[in-house]
C-alpha cells in the first residue's frame, strides 16, 4: 500500500510540474513597462516554490515507499538530529526566502503604485458600471468637466454624469467605450465606479485594480507595444460580471492623435 | 431531565430519559457533537451538489440540468443555468462549504465529541450553552437554505458579500433582495452559535481537565480545539457586528457601507458617508482567521490521528507543534488585508500586510517537517484514517506553496481574482480539511457509534478522492495562471474561449470525485448499523477516549475518575515493553508490561 501511495504521489507530482515547465497555459507576452518585474518576481516565485513542492512531495512519497508497516521486522528509528535542527533550518531557509521575496517584491509593487505618474501623462479617467466601461479623454481644452452623480442619465449617453450645460470644461470631453492610447506614453487613469464595486485587469500589461464606490482611485502605466487587448472585470458586480469587458487599443503616437481628432469633431 | 445547573456537577447523574432529551434538545456533548457532524454531513452533500451544477454549466453552458428547473423555474428555466442563478450557486456553496462544514465539522462537531473525552471531563463546561449553539447553528442553516425559495432568489455577492452590491438592496440585481437579508441574518445567527461555542470550549479546556492532565499533556487534537476557540472568540465576535450592519444598511436605511452619488440601475441611492472598504476590513478580519478556524483543528486532528499508525511519537514531542499552532493563530490576526492588496487601500499597507503572510509559512513549514519526520523510520499501518493523514500531508503542501504567491502583492496583482486563487484555497482550506474530517470519521467512527467502518471501501473512497481532488484543483493552478478570471458564469473573452477544454476536464474530475463519495456514505450508514462491533481501543492508541467504552456511557467514564500519568503520544518509548503506554497507565504498569 505504501509502494502504491509513493508511485500515484510521483506521478502527481510529475505531471503537475511539467504543465508549469512546459509554460503549456502561462501568462500573456507583457506589454507594460513594469511588466518585466512582476514575471521576473512571479517565475523567480514559481522557481523556489516549484523545487519545494516536488522536493517535499517526493520526501513524503520516499518515506512513506520506505517506512511501511515491518511486522516487527525493522527496528523503528528516530529522524536524525531530532526537532532542532529541523526546527532551526526550517525558520532560517523559509525565514531567508520570505524576506528576500519580501524585499525584491517590495521593490516590484513599488514601481507601480510608489511612483508619482509622469508629469507628461495622458490623463484618462474611466468610470465602471454595471456592466461596462467607459472611458473620458479631456478633449482640446485639457480640462475634465466636473462629476455630478445625480446627472448621470446612460439613456442619453451621459455615463459620467457631466453638466456641458453649466459647465464649459465639460462640453468637450470625450467618451467612449473602449480605452485608445499612444505607445510608450505615460497613460494615468483616475477611476470611479457608478453603482458597486469593480475592477480593471488588463492581463498584458499586468495591472489590476479595483474600483471601489465612493474612491477616486489614481493608477499609471506604460504600455510598449501596439495592439488590442481584452479589458475585463474581476471584481464581482452582479449578474453581466462574466460578460463585463472592453478593448484597449495601443496605437503609435501619429494614429493616436488621429483618433482623437475624429473624436474630437 | 436536568435541571438548569450550567455547573460540571450538573451531570454527576444518570442519562436523561425519553427520546427528546436524549437525542434531539440533548445536553451531552456526544450528542451535540454528532448533531453538529450530521448538520454538516447534510451541508456538504448540498455543497457538493451545487459546485456540480455550477461546473456542468462551466463545461457545458447550455446544458439542462434535470430537476434544476423544479427547483428554482426563474433561475434555471428548462434546466439551464442562468448568469445570475449561477452566481447564486456560487455564493451559496461558498457560504455552505465554508460555515456549515469546514467550521462545522473539524472543530464544532468532533470538538465536541471528543474534546471533553481528551481530558478526562464528563460533559463541556456549560451543557446548556452547547445545546443552544447547535440549535443556533441550525436555524442559521435553514435560514440559510430558505434563501433558495424566496421570489427574487438565493443571494449572488458570493461568500464574501462585498458591500455596496450586498447592502443596496434589490436595485443591484436579482438575487439582491431577500436572499441576501437572509443571507446576514444566517450568518449573524451562526456568529451567535460559535461564540457560546468558542466560550464553552475555552472554559472547559481550562477548567475542566481531570487529575493529571495537565496542559502538557493534552492531545494535540485538543490543543487545536482550544487555540481555534480562541481564534473564533476574537473572529466571530467582529463578523457578527458587521453583519447587523449590514443587515440595517439593507433594511433601515443606514450607510454604514455605502457612500454616497451611487447610481444603481438608473437610481441615485439615497445612501451616503459609508465605505465600502470598511465591510471588506470588518469580513476579512474575521474571514482570514476564519481559514485556520478550518485548518488549526484538522493540522490538530491529523497530527493526532498520524502517530498512532506511525506508532512512534511526532518529532519535537508537543512541544513544536502547538508552538507552530499557537503562531499560526496570532500571525491570523495579522493578514487579513492580504486579501485586499488590489481593494484601493493605501498600497503601503500592502507591505506590511504581506510580510506577516509570508511568515506564517515558517510554522506552517515546520508542522509539514515534524509530520514527514515523524513518517521516517515508522513502521507505518496503512488503514484508512492512516491514508488520510498522508493524503493530508501531500494536500496541505500543495495547497501551501501557492501561497508564496498570493503573499506577494506584485505577484497578486497579476493573480487575485483568478483560479489561482480558487486552487489556493480549496487546497489549503477546503480538501485539507475535508481529508482531516474523513481520517477523524474513519479514525473515530468506530469510537462514536461503536462499529468499524469497512476498510475496502475506504480505501477505495481514499484513492479515488486523493487522485480526483488534484485532477480538479491542480489545472486550476495553470487557468489562474493564464489569467482566468474566477466568479464568471461563462467564458466568453477571446482569452478565456482556448481554456474551456480545461474546464471540461475539471468537470469530468469533479464529478468522479463527487461520485466517490457515494462509497463514503454508503459505508458511513452501513458501518452505522451493520458493522463489526467495535473494541474499547481498535487502533491501540493512547488518549483517554480509547480508555473507554465505544460509545462511551453518557458520562463517559462510567463513574471513573481517570488519572493521567502520561502524555498523549508514548508510542516505542524506551524503557517499556509494549508498543504503546495508556495515559492512564500508572508508572507501575509499565514496568510489568
Amino acid at each position: 500500500m505504501g509502494k502504491f501511495f509513493a508511485v500515484v504521489l510521483t506521478i502527481i507530482t510529475v505531471i503537475s510540474a511539467y504543465f508549469v515547465i512546459a509554460h503549456t497555459w502561462w501568462m500573456p507576452v507583457d506589454v507594460s513597462v513594469h511588466g518585466p518585474g512582476v514575471d521576473h518576481q512571479l517565475e523567480e516565485t514559481m522557481l523556489g516554490s516549484g523545487i519545494l513542492f516536488v522536493l517535499s512531495q517526493l520526501v513524503l512519497a520516499a518515506f512513506v515507499f520506505m517506512f511501511g508497516d515491518s511486522k516487527g521486522a525493522r527496528k523503528m528509528k528516530k529522524f536524525p538530529g531530532g526537532a532542532t535542527p529541523l526546527v532551526i533550518a526550517a525558520i532560517v531557509l523559509v525565514g531567508i526566502e520570505v524576506l528576500t521575496l519580501s524585499f525584491v517584491g517590495s521593490k516590484v509593487w513599488a514601481s507601480i503604485y510608489f511612483t508619482p505618474p509622469d508629469p507628461n501623462s495622458l490623463a484618462v479617467d474611466v468610470q465602471a458600471e454595471q456592466f461596462a466601461f467607459y472611458f473620458r479623454y479631456a478633449g482640446p481644452d485639457g480640462k475634465f468637466g466636473e462629476l455630478h452623480p445625480d446627472k448621470i442619465d446612460d439613456g442619453s449617453g451621459n455615463y459620467f454624469g457631466l453638466d456641458p450645460a453649466n459647465d464649459v470644461a465639460a462640453r468637450d470631453d470625450i467618451v467612449v467605450g473602449s480605452l485608445t492610447i499612444p505607445v510608450n506614453k505615460p497613460i494615468l487613469l483616475t477611476l470611479h465606479a457608478k453603482d458597486v464595486g469593480h475592477s480593471f485587469y488588463v492581463r498584458e500589461l499586468r495591472i489590476q485594480q479595483d474600483f471601489v464606490p465612493g474612491l477616486v482611485i489614481p493608477i499609471h502605466f506604460t504600455a510598449t507595444q501596439t495592439g488590442r487587448f481584452e479589458l475585463v472585470c474581476t471584481q464581482l458586480c452582479g449578474l453581466g460580471h462574466y460578460n463585463m469587458k472592453a478593448y484597449v487599443e495601443v496605437v503609435s503616437q501619429d494614429q493616436f492623435d488621429q483618433w482623437l481628432k475624429t473624436q474630437s469633431q | 431531565m436536568e435541571q438548569g445547573s450550567a455547573q460540571p456537577a450538573a451531570h454527576h447523574h444518570a442519562p436523561p430519559q425519553g427520546f427528546i432529551r436524549n437525542y434531539v434538545f440533548s445536553l451531552d456533548h456526544k450528542v451535540i457533537g454528532l448533531q453538529y457532524y450530521g448538520l454538516a454531513l447534510v451541508a456538504v452533500v448540498t455543497g457538493m451538489v451545487l459546485s456540480w451544477f455550477m461546473r456542468i454549466h462551466l463545461a457545458w453552458g447550455a446544458a439542462a440540468i434535470p430537476l434544476l428547473d423544479k427547483l428554482s423555474p426563474n433561475g434555471a428555466p428548462g434546466g439551464v443555468i442562468t448568469p445570475e442563478y449561477y452566481l447564486s450557486l456560487m455564493t451559496m456553496h461558498g457560504t455552505i462549504m465554508v460555515f456549515f462544514v469546514l467550521t462545522n465539522a473539524p472543530f464544532a462537531g468532533f470538538g465536541n465529541y471528543f474534546l471533553p473525552i481528551q481530558i478526562g471531563a464528563e460533559d463541556m463546561a456549560f451543557p446548556r450553552f452547547n445545546m443552544m449553539s447547535f440549535w443556533t447553528t441550525l436555524v442559521a442553516f435553514l435560514v440559510l437554505i430558505a434563501a433558495f425559495f424566496v421570489a427574487d432568489g438565493p443571494p449572488l455577492s458570493g461568500w464574501t458579500a462585498y458591500a455596496p452590491l450586498s447592502a443596496v438592496g434589490k436595485d443591484s440585481g436579482p438575487g439582491e433582495g431577500l436572499g441576501q437579508s437572509l443571507w446576514g441574518i444566517s450568518i449573524a445567527l451562526f456568529c451567535i452559535g460559535q461564540l457560546l461555542g468558542s466560550l464553552n470550549f475555552i472554559a472547559t479546556t481550562l477548567d475542566l481537565r481531570t487529575k493529571g492532565m495537565t496542559l502538557a499533556r493534552m492531545p494535540l487534537s485538543t490543543w487545536a480545539w482550544f487555540i481555534t476557540a480562541c481564534i473564533g472568540l476574537l473572529a466571530f465576535a467582529v463578523l457578527f457586528p458587521a453583519c447587523i450592519l449590514l443587515i440595517l444598511d439593507r433594511i433601515a436605511g443606514t450607510s454604514f457601507f455605502v457612500p454616497a452619488g451611487l447610481v444603481v440601475s438608473d437610481k441615485l441611492q439615497p445612501h451616503s458617508g459609508g465605505s465600502p472598504l470598511l465591510w471588506q476590513h470588518l469580513f476579512w478580519f474575521f474571514g482570514h482567521p476564519e481559514v485556520y478556524i478550518a485548518i488549526l483543528p484538522a493540522m490538530g486532528i491529523i497530527s493526532h490521528i498520524l502517530p498512532t499508525f506511525t506508532r512512534k511519537p511526532l518529532l519535537g514531542g508537543m512541544r513544536v507543534l502547538t508552538a507552530c499552532m499557537i503562531a499560526i493563530g496570532f500571525l491570523s490576526y495579522m493578514v487579513w488585508g492580504h486579501h485586499m492588496f488590489l481593494s484601493g487601500m493605501n498600497p503601503f499597507s500592502a507591505l506590511l500586510f504581506s510580510v506577516p503572510t509570508l511568515f506564517i509559512t515558517i510554522p506552517a513549514t515546520i508542522a509539514t517537517l515534524v509530520w514527514l519526520s515523524s513518517i521516517y523510520g515508522a513502521n507505518i499501518r496503512f488503514t484508512t484514517p492512516a491514508l488520510f493523514c498522508l493524503g493530508f500531508i501531500s494536500v496541505f503542501i500543495s495547497g501551501g506553496i501557492s501561497g508564496f504567491f498570493l503573499a506577494q502583492p506584485s505577484i497578486d496583482t497579476y493573480l487575485h481574482a483568478t483560479y489561482f486563487v480558487v486552487a489556493h484555497f480549496h487546497f489549503v482550506m477546503g480538501v485539507a480539511a475535508i481529508f482531516a474530517i474523513f481520517a477523524g470519521t474513519y479514525f473515530w467512527g468506530p469510537k462514536m457509534w461503536g462499529r468499524m467502518m469497512n476498510e475496502t471501501l475506504g480505501k477505495w473512497h481514499f484513492w479515488l478522492t486523493f487522485i480526483g481532488v488534484y485532477g480538479i484543483f491542480m489545472p486550476m493552478h495553470y487557468l489562474g495562471l493564464a489569467g482566468n478570471v474566477r466568479r464568471y458564469s461563462a467564458f466568453t473573452d477571446d482569452f478565456l474561449v482556448p481554456l474551456i477544454p480545461v474546464h471540461k476536464f475539471i468537470t469530468y474530475s469533479a464529478l468522479i470525485t463527487g461520485a466517490a463519495q457515494l462509497i463514503f456514505l454508503y459505508n458511513l450508514i452501513w458501518s452505522r448499523f451493520k458493522g463489526p462491533k467495535a473494541a474499547d481501543n481498535p487502533w491501540e492508541a493512547t488518549s483517554l477516549e480509547w480508555d473507554t467504552t465505544s460509545p462511551p456511557p453518557f458520562d463517559n467514564f462510567g463513574g471513573r475518575h481517570l488519572t493521567v500519568y502520561h502524555g498523549p503520544y508514548e508510542y516505542n518509548v524506551e524503557g517499556s515493553q509494549g508498543d504503546y503506554v495508556m495515559q492512564t497507565s500508572s508508572e507501575a504498569a509499565v514496568e510489568k508490561s
